[in-house]
């Protein structure tokens, strides 16, 4: 198995640990990761609001430099980088002027795209492509016991709904399942982390981040997983801001989906970066039976 | 033969045609054609003025073919042809050019509209000199109605045939009549209660000589046409005959499977696998669940039912039974659904307890419900605080885009009840707007209003159990925008109504292609004219009554049972009907007999004649379907109104230009 990856802007700084598990698990899974030459920034959210066209012409720049790369289909980590990509090509089927705008603004650096590249989340290339079964036949330290809260965040399944639904996604659920652990119901799976909001409207952030923290803990959970580096990023690094504004005590170990499942298909947490967490999880290590 | 003299007649359809159409230039363009004798426009061809320009055009000038341009044919083809028959002209040989559905109502520029109306009219131009006069068909008429589906538009519409001594076979699913009705504890806005007014119905239905109850039996197949339908029932086995029983329930309280969740009360009670769904079920006879029952799954039991029962009605060995019923028309009269809010995991349903669905709500608050008509949670506690969260499953573009009509009047009815029984409750109403359109709802409004209930005008957003107070702890919490304060709240509630929409049953299509008509494309039933004939679908001698044609409450499902009951006895009363003499011929001298037609023919209305060796149309039983004609290698199979020379003319006439 192989396929294109394209690790996003995160990946090279705050959720370098994203990516540096994200390549151990799939080496442990067999799979080989090709990163895409030359990649830039996906744009992220923000652009769209600003300057709608340009964003999808530096969206599809990559996806571009995919198509020539090679036939296999994009695999993308980080939620936003996913949603944006993915979008651009929808609208890119929808719409002849977006196509053609964007084809103009790839012309001028000598490049052109179709719109047809395959972009594929790592869950949906875990689960669709690999398939739980084969997953769970992969695991060396099943995860017996370990209360996992899998957090979607808003643009996992949004708005497309490619590969799970939309409000109520379940695929992280039945995958961290495969893998022995338990997830908890956990209501707030799929609502915002305030995003980008935590840099310009800390209140209203903390609190959304407050009411998923609270959330997970409830529901006892162990450790919360994620798929996006900015979640990553707010639920766990944020949560001394949130106990001091809501006088709570959470102190939630945090990370990675790939972290956690890299785990249980062997690799150490040297390999997947564990050292990178602000919130020490050598308790959740230790808590996964040898 | 005479020279064929047509008249062709454009109708403006008042701007509807001729606010798009040049009506001028097109008449002007028709009177120039080959064959044209008159070519007139007309404001409203439908009207007497309208109709009588043609009968003096017949009678005046000696037209014999005539061409309507103007609606849809299935709209006033009869009307115009009706008028040429008054006149003396074989109504066959008058076409309509549709350019109003096909052309004005579907074309922006004004200039295309016009050229696209020549075209249309040009067809039919083209095609008359080919129509032959054709006697329309004369068959008996079956006095007797079925009438599918015993809620109460079904129950009404059969009382009602049955009183002007019609014979009808009321045909039911489940076990008993009733339908959802009689699920329900009281009706708005009278608040009567629904088992009062519904079981005397219920009971007489099975009481009247006209009527044959088929309960817990279902419709397979339908064959037939206008005035002669053939039906096949499939009377399920109920394994207790029905009768020696007599009702009594003695077989209920011997079953030793007693945790079955009861359909009637919507999985929140427990019902035996021999099982009575209600206590006055119509008719009060034992059924038993053969999915549960353990003797009938190859299991032991002793079978204490059949010691129970006095008569010995208990019979394992019973089977389906396929019944052939013979009617001349057919009340389709089949209900809803409610809509699973299952399919919207934002409120929680089916994962957070005590969040349930409207008629989950009618059972706990019926005194013969699981809970004996105390509104209480599953704890066994009464709730604090209820909210109601209307439009769920309905107004929304992600589900269901129609109005469910009944859920505003429905759960201001559930809080005058929980007020009623429980004065301390807080009630919230979370609604988008208050739909209060019928007799007496918007004073009902008012009173509910009156007694303290919290209107909150929002969706709904979602659903939670994750509290982020002290005082939201252990409790459902409600979150949605409160449109007139211009604030999100989160409403702390213990019990939370889903005002769930209606939904066509799930098998409406499937249903609805095994009797021949069609389904609109919200899924329910689909009328021959929304605001004209609201009760008749496309198919002649089926009616449609009640939810499955479109949501209503009780009061309108009532209006239109008695509306199809008097459409079916319009058909039924007469000894004959007229059927379109539309339909296929063979004709023997070219036949070779290779059987192909009659094994595809989907009405076996065609026979093989062993003595002559080919294939002959039975008239009275062929649709018209065209089927053998367009599967025959040999071209033999001719349609009449259907014939090549007609259908190629056409063809040139439309591309003529």
């Amino acid at each position: 198995m192989r396929y294109l990856y394209y690790p996003g802007c995160s990946s090279e700084a705050t959720g370098k640990a994203y990516d540096i598990s994200t390549r151990a698990m799939m080496d442990k899974l067999g799979v080989e990761l090709v990163e895409l030459d030359d990649w830039n920034c996906c744009g992220a959210t923000s652009y769209f609001n600003v300057r709608e066209l340009d964003s999808f012409a530096i969206a599809a720049r990559n996806l571009a430099i995919a198509q020539k790369q090679g036939d296999e289909d994009l695999c993308v980590i980080c939620n936003a980088c996913y949603t944006t990509l993915a979008k651009t090509n929808r609208y890119m089927a929808e719409s002849p002027e977006v196509h053609e705008a964007v084809n103009g603004a790839l012309g001028a650096v000598g490049r052109a795209y179709d719109g047809t590249k395959a972009v594929r989340h790592v869950m949906d290339v875990l689960i669709n492509d690999i398939g739980l079964e084969a997953l769970g036949e992969k695991v060396t330290r099943r995860l017996t016991g370990l209360k996992v809260a899998c957090y979607y965040g808003c643009q996992y399944s949004r708005p497309m709904g490619a590969f799970d639904d939309t409000e109520f996604p379940v695929t992280m659920d039945q995958f961290f399942q495969a893998l022995g652990a338990e997830t908890v119901d956990f209501a707030g799976k799929a609502k915002c982390c305030g995003g980008m909001m935590m840099l310009t409207k800390e209140e209203g952030a903390l609190r959304l981040c407050h009411e998923l923290l609270k959330g997970a803990q409830d529901g006892g959970a162990d450790v919360i997983v994620c798929a996006c580096p900015l979640c990553e990023m707010n639920l766990e690094g944020y949560q001394p801001r949130v106990n001091k504004t809501f006088g709570t005590s959470y102190d939630i170990p945090v990370m990675y989906l790939t972290q956690l499942a890299g785990l249980a298909f062997g690799a150490s947490p040297k390999e997947l970066a564990l050292d990178k967490q602000v919130v020490p999880c050598d308790r959740v290590v230790a808590a996964i039976p040898a | 033969m005479a020279e064929d003299k047509i008249a062709v007649y454009l109708c403006h359809c008042g701007t509807n045609i001729a606010g798009k159409v040049d009506v001028d230039k097109v008449v002007a363009w028709a009177a120039e054609q080959p064959n044209v004798a008159i070519a007139r426009e007309y404001k409203y061809m439908c009207s007497d003025p309208g109709q009588d320009l043609i009968k003096e055009d017949i009678q005046q000038h000696g037209i014999n073919r005539v061409v309507v341009a103007a609606c849809s044919p299935t709209m006033h083809e009869p009307t115009f042809r009706k008028a040429a028959a008054d006149a003396g002209l074989n109504p066959y040989l008058l076409q309509m050019a549709n350019v109003r559905e096909h052309c004005s109502w579907v074309t922006v520029d004004k200039d295309e509209a016009t050229e696209k109306a020549k075209r249309i009219l040009n067809a039919q131009i083209h095609r008359l000199p080919f129509n032959e006069a054709l006697e329309p068909i004369e068959v008996p008429v079956n006095p007797a109605v079925m009438v599918v589906g015993g809620g109460i538009a079904g129950i009404e519409a059969a009382l009602k045939l049955a009183a002007t001594g019609k014979k009808v076979y009321l045909v039911e699913k489940n076990p008993s009549i009733g339908g959802h009705m009689a699920m329900f504890d009281k009706t708005f806005p009278t608040l009567d209660c629904a088992a009062c007014i519904l079981t005397p119905k219920m009971s007489a239905a099975g009481k009247d000589p006209n009527i044959e109850l088929m309960a817990y039996s279902e419709v397979v197949e339908v064959d037939g046409y206008v005035g002669n339908f053939k039906v096949k029932v499939n009377k399920k086995a109920r394994y207790v005959n029905t009768d020696t029983c007599t009702g009594c329930a003695a077989c209920l309280d011997a079953c030793v499977v007693r945790k079955v969740l009861s359909e009637f009360d919507q999985g929140l009670g427990k019902r035996s696998a021999i099982y009575i769904p209600f206590p006055q079920a119509v008719p009060l006879r034992a059924t038993i669940d053969a999915e549960k029952c353990l003797t009938l799954k190859g299991k032991k039991c002793k079978q204490p039912c059949t010691t129970a029962c006095g008569p010995g009605a208990i019979d394992f060995e019973q089977q389906d039974e396929l019944v052939e019923l013979e009617v001349g028309a057919i009340i389709m009269a089949t209900g809803f659904e409610l809509w699973d809010p299952g399919q919207d995991a934002r409120y929680g349903y089916g994962r957070l307890d005590n969040v349930i669905t409207s008629l989950e709500f009618e059972r706990i608050s019926n005194a013969s419900g699981p809970t004996g008509g105390e509104i209480v949670c599953k704890n066994g506690e009464p709730p604090k605080s209820v909210a109601i969260l209307h439009c769920i499953g309905s107004r929304d573009q992600n589900y269901q885009e129609h109005c469910s009509r009944v859920c505003c009047m429905y759960s201001l009815k559930f809080s005058h009840l929980i007020k009623e029984h429980l004065p301390e409750t807080e009630v919230y109403e979370l609604y988008i707007d208050m739909r209060c359109y019928g007799k007496g709802y918007e004073e009902f409004y008012r009173r509910v209003m009156d007694e303290g209930v919290h209107m909150v005008r929002g969706r709904a957003a979602e659903v939670t159990d994750l509290a982020m107070s002290p005082e939201e702890e252990g409790r459902l919490i409600v979150k949605t925008e409160d449109t007139l304060l211009g604030i999100v709240r989160r409403i702390p509630a213990d019990m939370v109504i889903l005002s769930s929409g209606l939904a066509p049953a799930k098998d409406a299509k499937a249903v609805s292609q095994t009797f021949g008509f069609g389904c609109s494309a919200d899924g329910f039933f689909l009328e021959r004219h929304p605001k004209l004939e609201p009760v008749s679908t496309i198919t002649d001698g089926i009616f449609i009554a009640g939810c499955c044609q479109y949501p209503k409450d009780i009061p309108d499902t009532v209006a239109q049972a008695g509306a199809a009951a008097a459409g079916a006895l319009a058909l039924v009363d007469n000894a004959t009907v007229k059927v379109e003499p539309t339909i296929s011929y063979i004709d023997p001298e070219k036949c070779c007999g290779c059987h192909i037609c009659v094994g595809l023919c989907p009405h076996v209305a065609i026979q093989y004649n062993e003595e002559l060796k080919v294939a002959e149309v039975i008239t009275a039983a062929c649709k018209g379907c065209g089927v053998c004609v367009a599967a025959c290698g040999s071209n033999v199979p001719q349609q009449h109104g259907y014939l090549d020379d007609q259908i190629f003319a056409e063809i040139e006439g439309a591309m003529a230009f």
